[in-house]
């Protein structure tokens, strides 16, 4: 993890399950309106990036946030997902749009 | 002679009507970003912040990148399990390992297994490991690819000619920020004792998405 990410500590650890925050903001965002109000769980960490929505109006985006890997069961994010019950769907998520689920 | 039907009389190609002329190339609708993009591009030139020349550069950098520089790094991993185990660890060092780019992103790779397949996506646009690969198919950029690979994976790869067993657990990777990544395909059956430079020819582009999977038997290497 780069220097950075020390100014803002990672808040989950692999395994913890989180919930995708249910916001409609206006802006640049990473976080795919699908998955949003979804549970997951942390897959890794992926280190500490600045924040794309700040970068997207020529900000500097810091201090750099933690950005993690939220692993999501397929047949949880769609009601009618047709597959097998253990695939999954993993997605990049910055910290301040998870919560503890 | 001619010696195919041709109607010198109609009125298709009479002499009386002239020839249409070639028809207008269709390069020349801009949508806004192009155009802002030359916009800022000639700026940049007459400010002196850039020439042409290094401008032209990095696009012939660019398309000369390939997916062949991905299947090295599959091969490889394929044939020393101490890279394929860096690889997985630290992707980036281990490109670097092989003389490759280390790359503007964090390599994420995911590796296919028996029990595991593994497809990568970007529904928000068209995220792609480019240094590594090259620069994206026109299908992975559209975009019912984009929609359907994360909704219906297992159709999507069937239109692919990908079958998968209903016991093999596909995960979907929705490349959304900062990550970009690399599929590692599974080694095929009947490839012991290959050559890197053997094993690279069965990796493909596709492979390295996860829409196909290589086979041995599809080339024309000898085994």
């Amino acid at each position: 993890m780069s220097t950075a990410a020390a100014a803002v500590a990672a808040r989950f650890r692999p395994g913890d399950r989180v919930t995708v925050r249910r916001s409609d903001v206006p802006g640049h965002m990473r976080t795919p309106w699908y998955i949003r109000g979804h549970a997951g769980v942390i897959e890794r960490l992926c280190g500490a990036y600045p924040n794309p929505e700040e970068l997207a109006y020529a900000r500097a985006g810091l201090p750099a946030q933690p950005l993690y890997r939220v692993r999501f069961a397929q047949a949880e994010v769609w009601p009618d997902y047709a597959g097998s019950p253990a695939d999954t769907i993993d997605i990049e998520v910055y910290k301040h749009w998870l919560e503890p689920a | 002679m001619h010696d195919h039907p041709h109607d010198h009389d109609g009125d298709d190609h009479g002499p009386h009507r002239p020839h249409p002329g070639p028809r207008p190339d269709a390069d020349d609708t801009l949508s806004y970003y192009q155009v802002m993009e030359i916009a800022v591009r000639e700026l940049l030139i007459e400010k002196g912040v850039l020439s042409a020349e290094a401008v032209r550069r990095e696009i012939e950098k660019m398309d000369a990148r390939s997916p062949a520089q991905g299947a090295r790094v599959v091969a490889r991993a394929w044939n020393d399990p101490a890279f394929k185990a860096r690889l997985l660890q630290l992707g980036n060092d281990a490109l670097v390992d092989l003389g490759l780019e280390r790359g503007p992103y964090k390599l994420v790779v995911v590796e296919n297994t028996p029990d595991v397949h593994n497809v990568v996506v970007c529904t928000l646009c068209s995220c792609y490991p480019r240094w590594l690969l090259g620069l994206p198919p026109d299908w992975y950029k559209s975009r019912n690819y984009r929609s359907r690979a994360v909704r219906e994976p297992r159709a999507v790869l069937r239109e692919f000619g990908l079958e998968l067993r209903d016991e093999v657990t596909v995960r979907v990777h929705d490349s959304t920020a900062d990550m970009r990544y690399l599929v590692l395909p599974a080694r095929p059956a009947g490839t012991a004792g290959w050559s890197e430079e053997q094993l690279a020819t069965l990796v493909t582009r596709d492979c390295m998405i996860g829409v196909a999977v290589p086979k041995a038997e599809s080339t024309g290497v000898n085994q």
